[in-house]
């Protein structure tokens, strides 16, 4: 399952909609990550653009991936404004026994970082500024240039 | 017609191209000062998926998008 939401994540909501949707599927392990907005260099918060058809795509692909281990995977990422303090991107796995989440979460969320179409600009002094220098081309570019 | 989109952080508007290969559309952009600096750190997308080969033969209505390097969570 994939969500997105304006602006930041209802954390507390979103881990127990989570948790009561998987109560009786007979998972032993559910492993969140949830990544909050830190404070640092003078930001007022981050801002996200997501380009929703290829990220339902790649997440589709993880979760088949999953399917494939009897796990199951739930992702939920912000659009827009989030302040310092607030969370933007929570990702789960759900599985039989703890050690497929464990490795799962950390596999998943490299390549999210990696791959998932989705930008992010620092809020600073009233402006937004692509974060260029924390960015990764996604695998394959340069083929027109 | 191809249809053109520039994702994310690249600040230029969609553009609608007679084109049959990305060949062609290379050629274009690398012409455009606007998405020149771009290219080397841009994947393509066709139709919303990844593609690997400038040969992808294009036709009327297609869409390709341009994304650059990105940064969730």
């Amino acid at each position: 399952m994939l969500s997105l939401y304006d602006g930041s994540l209802d954390v507390p909501s979103i881990l127990k909609e989570w948790y009561e949707e998987e109560a009786t599927s007979n998972y032993g392990a559910y492993i969140p990550f949830v990544g909050t907005v830190r404070s640092e260099d003078g930001i007022d918060g981050l801002s996200f653009d997501v380009y929703e058809p290829i990220l339902e795509l790649w997440f589709s692909s993880w979760q088949e991936k999953a399917k494939e281990k009897g796990a199951k995977i739930k992702m939920a990422h912000s659009k827009g404004d989030v302040l310092l303090h607030e969370s933007s991107y929570i990702a789960a796995v759900f599985s039989p026994k703890r050690r497929v989440a464990l490795e799962f979460i950390d596999e998943f969320v490299e390549d999210f970082k990696a791959s998932a179409p989705i930008w992010k600009y620092d809020l600073k002094n009233g402006q937004r500024i692509y974060a260029k220098d924390r960015s990764t081309a996604i695998s394959g570019s340069g083929l027109l240039a | 017609m191809v249809r053109v989109e520039f994702l994310g952080p690249i600040q230029k508007e969609a553009l609608e191209l007679e084109i049959t290969n990305l060949n062609e559309l290379a050629k274009i952009l690398q012409a455009d000062a606007e998405v020149s600096d771009w290219l080397e750190s841009c994947a393509v997308a066709l139709n919303d998926t990844l593609v690997t080969s400038l040969e992808a033969p294009l036709k009327d209505g297609d869409k390709i998008s341009l994304l650059p390097p990105v940064c969730g969570g």
